[in-house]
């Protein structure tokens, strides 16, 4: 009898230790690397072997299973689009991509080796991918090591800025926190309190803890915020809805979602079916757009809303452009889902980041690491978000304007708010004690992404040769 | 009549048409700048003080986003199909293309007391009610004599109380004291949980002095607040009773196929999470099918799916066993391992089929929504429905265990396979029913998590560890044991979540079915005697 439930607990023990297929055995990849591990040698590290003719290899690094491929599949589809568009006016430098697809299946220590496999053994000149800012910083050590580059096109937590790493996504300051100053303006519904709601690892995380510090700044209590996680693929939302609706009553509340990857589903399942309505509670969230509203009933959910650089609705001849560009891509190579395909920003940010490298390489004249590094910064690209996007000279990230959009029946958003012109990104955000202090400059005489002092403060500028 | 009065006659007459046209033309105008963006918010206050019947019109096809504006700016109303009506009157042809005005949640914010203030005095009383409801929501001060006006004339009771609500909103704001004490009673009455900020601030709870001066109000406003309490802490208890039912009734699902196989077979079978995600598949399968061939049917493809889930996942579980399971009988570790080594082909299969990414299974109509039973708590019909499901179908378990004769087959086989061979019962056969009955009611689960959450060639490896967990806590061998195990499991998991969170909840449960199954290895329910003993 006792030794049949030893093995039960054994069989428990091999199911809960195994995640199942397309977790291969943990190899030397490391896992939650420390932030912004700045390798700012003096000289840099020699880069990984690139072919100098033929094809020019490029890495994408994208989740086509588990629960972030709702969102990463179609970041691969729009990058073999665009790649496709390059080759057909001629390729880089006269030669022609060849893209290098890897699926990590949502596995972020598998995120870090195929990372590794990309660089080593196929010699990409670059890489385009990750979703999750725990993806991210799984395969920061990989890239810093090896002296590869990131193009990142997702908007994350900010607190980072790495030598081999660009960031073609949103920081704080372009998206959460122009979301929650106008949630809280009379536009906006003047919230007083608020519920953070995220899935628990570093991004809503940090988000969160920057939002504490920007609403106490503005003078909302501790006990004026409710903050609650859950994990990856969780799908049972009734508490935490129910709570969310004993928390806000007879005040006027404002929900921000930084829940990432199918639980989205449920939860806006949920919302729908306990009839919590925009115009009430009004739910903000950073890491839903057009396509992981696909599988929703939005009707619903009319009113809520999302933050981002860009929009599908947005009206403008670069963004009918790309639009009709998808779309004959989505019928030529009859991707699933055919007609019902969208755009979205992390679309358009891995768009505009191919664009910036293959100018970076062209100015260049090579596809050396070291090279391109240089020649991305200060490029610039009229953009679908209808205006011209530029990386800064400084920071490795883009300057991008900030729509805010609440979501129409047809799963379609309109934009109720939006800036001026793009907004210069600061990755290290002024309301953290910690991180105001904090610089992210490559240029001399700073060179680094996370110090205080520059590191060839008061010297010459050979100093850094 | 003499001259005087004729001529005040005429100018009376004259500045009453002047008026009315003027206002006729501020209605016009208004209803133009519904489509400027600048302008909406003052137009609709125009709009929500004009007599006019137009003006209700207008707001309502704004609110249902309805309302086009042609060219030159009149209003009309999208019907049916292409059907358009012009709101004030006419021949009904815009000039130009049609424009939708933008609504945003400031609007709709706007609006809601503004058609609730028109509907006050309507004859039916389901749309008095919710008007007087969508008042009580906010505090609209504006809009006091019209409601003190409307409860008034009001003879419903329970619309009368809807209507105390919503003048309470302003007269707890307000100076007088009688007003006061009467909000305070409708408020006591109703215990309306959106009365707390405003009683706390009476009262002085929380860390402020209290605002309120008056003795006798902030007696009245502190009683106010403990029935406002306690109604919270009611609706959040039964509120997580009936969440953990749901999630019990989840589990139970998930669990009664492997109950059936663990607990009757002895067969650890590390494939169940995929039957259960194959029943899954299995309603897409028909959803895609009825979308394709009934697309005017398409709420129908849930009941179509049960008996399809069941029988394609019981027919898989009887070639399992057949080609599998039956050789590794007695031999625990290789079933795991052989049974593990099958999930991994049928979740490739399945993504060799389907696709790596989840696929979408819609809810039904009739399954989509709830009900507010109680203010801030609602029953889910999807919910609701999984727990009837879940009903029934353990009434079906229990059904052919007990009243067929394969049930009574199988107990016999499951209590001492050698004397039940011994009468004369094929008990081969009757292990591959038994396999095959509980991998298809793993199926049942299946169709049960599609309507719940996401469905994707992974959805087994999330439920398989919960469903083993239930089965060793219950005690196999027993129903009874499932449903302990799955129902203990849910509230529990239910009741700590409000205090600990999803995460925190989760560890708390494991760690204490660890300890547990520590004092108590044999589950809840345990079959007794020699035969089980020996097992």
């Amino acid at each position: 009898m006792k030794s049949r439930f030893e093995l039960m607990l054994l069989g428990l023990l091999a199911a809960v230790g195994c995640k199942g297929p397309g977790d291969a055995a943990p190899a030397a990849a490391t896992s939650a690397a420390p932030a912004a591990a700045s390798v700012a040698a003096a000289a840099p590290a020699p880069a990984a072997k690139v072919a100098d003719t033929g094809p020019i290899k490029v890495g994408i690094l994208h989740s086509l299973s588990g629960t972030m491929a709702i969102s990463e599949t179609s970041l691969k589809d729009v990058a073999l689009m665009t790649i496709d568009q390059i080759n057909a006016s001629g390729g880089v430098l006269g030669r022609k991509l060849e893209p290098v697809v890897v699926d990590p299946a949502s596995d972020w220590p598998l995120f870090a080796e195929k990372a590794r496999g990309l660089l080593q053994k196929e010699g990409v000149a670059v890489t385009f991918g990750c979703w999750t800012s725990v993806s991210r910083k799984s395969v920061l050590p990989v890239f810093e090591e090896l002296n590869g580059l990131l193009f990142y096109p997702v908007q994350y937590e900010g607190e980072e800025s790495s030598f081999n790493v660009f960031y073609t996504g949103a920081a704080p300051n372009q998206q959460a926190i122009p979301a929650v100053e106008y949630l809280m303006s009379k536009e906006g519904g003047a919230a007083k309190k608020w519920v953070l709601l995220g899935t628990d690892y570093v991004y809503p995380r940090t988000t969160n803890k920057i939002l504490r510090y920007f609403l106490k700044g503005k003078g909302v209590a501790d006990s004026d915020i409710m903050e609650q996680y859950t994990p990856f693929g969780h799908s049972d939302y009734q508490t935490i809805v129910a709570d969310v609706k004993k928390f806000a009553a007879g005040t006027p509340t404002a929900v921000v979602s930084t829940i990432n990857g199918d639980s989205n589903v449920p939860f806006y399942k949920e919302l729908a079916n306990q009839g919590l309505k925009a115009k009430d509670i009004p739910v903000v969230a950073f890491s839903v757009g057009e396509e992981e509203l696909r599988g929703i009933d939005a009707k619903p959910l009319v009113g809520h809303l999302a933050a981002w650089n860009y929009f599908m609705s947005v009206k403008n001849p670069e963004n009918d452009k790309f639009i009709a560009d998808w779309k004959a891509y989505v019928k030529a190579k009859n991707l699933p889902d055919g007609d019902k395909r969208v755009t979205n920003d992390p679309m358009e940010a891995t768009y505009v980041g191919i664009k910036m490298w293959a100018q970076a390489a062209e100015q260049a004249g090579t596809v050396d690491v070291n090279a391109v590094r240089q020649a991305v910064a200060g490029q610039t690209v009229k953009a679908p978000s209808g205006f011209t996007l530029s990386m800064d000279y400084k920071n490795h990230h883009l300057h991008k304007p900030v729509y805010i959009a609440e979501i129409k029946a047809d799963g379609q958003f309109q934009v109720v708010w939006k800036t001026e012109g793009p907004v210069r990104a600061m990755p290290w955000s002024p309301f953290v004690p910690e991180s105001a202090k904090k610089v992210a400059d490559w240029t001399f005489p700073w060179v680094c992404g996370n110090c205080t002092e520059g590191k060839f403060k008061g010297q010459p500028a050979t100093a850094a040769l | 009549m003499n001259i005087r009065s004729l001529i005040s006659l005429c100018v009376a007459c004259v500045l009453a048409l002047a008026s009315a046209s003027a206002r006729a033309q501020d209605l016009r105008q208004a209803a133009k700048d519904l489509g400027d963006t600048a302008r909406v918010e003052a137009a609709v206050d125009v709009i929500t003080q004009s007599k006019d019947p137009a003006a209700l019109a207008l707001l309502q096809a704004l609110s249902d986003d309805t309302l086009r504006l042609d060219t030159a700016g009149t209003p009309f109303v999208a019907g049916e199909g292409n059907a358009l009506s012009a709101v004030f009157g006419g021949a009904g042809k815009p000039a130009g293309a049609l424009t939708t005005p933008l609504v945003d949640n400031r609007l709709r914010r706007q609006l809601e007391p503004a058609l609730a203030s028109f509907k006050l005095a309507f004859p039916d009383p389901k749309v008095r009610l919710a008007a007087a409801k969508d008042l009580a929501k906010s505090r609209n001060d504006e809009l006091a004599p019209l409601i003190r006006a409307a409860a008034a004339k009001e003879r419903d009771p329970e619309i009368k109380r809807a209507f105390g609500l919503a003048l309470a909103q302003i007269d707890l704001n307000g100076s007088d004291k009688q007003l006061k004490l009467a909000a305070l009673a409708a408020v006591t009455a109703a215990a309306d949980g959106s009365f707390k900020p405003d009683l706390e601030r009476m009262t002085g709870s929380a860390s402020a002095k209290p605002s309120e001066t008056d003795a006798d109000v902030r007696k009245a406003a502190l009683s106010a607040l403990q029935a406002v309490n306690s109604r919270i802490m009611l609706i959040s208890f039964v509120g997580n009773l009936f969440y953990g039912l749901s999630l019990g009734s989840v589990l139970l699902l998930c669990a009664l196929g492997l109950a059936i196989t663990f607990g009757l077979l002895r067969v650890i079978n590390m494939a169940h999470g995929e039957l259960l995600m194959i029943g899954a598949y299995s309603t897409y399968a028909v959803q895609r099918f009825f979308s394709s061939y009934f697309p005017t049917h398409q709420d129908w493809y849930l009941p179509v799916a049960v008996p399809v889930a069941f029988v394609a996942t019981a027919g898989i579980g009887m070639a399992l066993e057949r080609s599998v399971i039956r050789f590794l009988y007695g031999r625990p570790l290789e079933t795991l391992l052989a049974t593990w080594g099958i999930s991994l082909i049928l979740i490739q299969t399945v993504r060799l089929i389907f696709g790596a990414q989840n696929v979408a299974v819609a809810n039904p109509s009739y399954l989509a929504g709830g009900i507010e039973v109680m203010p801030g708590f609602v029953l889910t019909y999807s919910r609701l429905a999984v727990i009837v499901f879940a009903s029934a179908v353990t009434t079906f378990v229990w059904f052919m265990l007990q009243k067929t004769p394969l049930g009574l087959h199988v107990r016999a086989v499951t209590q001492n396979r050698e004397m039940a061979a011994g009468m004369g019962i094929a008990t081969r056969r009757v292990d591959v029913w038994t396999f095959g009955i509980g991998s298809g009611v793993a199926g049942l689960g299946g169709v049960a998590l599609s309507q719940l959450g996401n469905v994707g060639p992974e959805l087994g490896q999330q439920y398989i560890v919960d469903s083993f967990m239930v089965v060793v806590l219950g005690g196999v061998g027993k129903l009874a044991g499932t449903l302990a195990g799955a129902f203990g499991l849910g509230l529990l998991n239910k009741l700590l979540e409000p205090a600990a969170g999803a995460v925190l909840g989760k560890i708390a449960i494991l760690g204490l079915i660890i300890l547990f199954i520590q004092r108590r290895p044999q589950g809840i329910f345990a079959l007794k005697g020699r035969a089980a003993e020996a097992m």
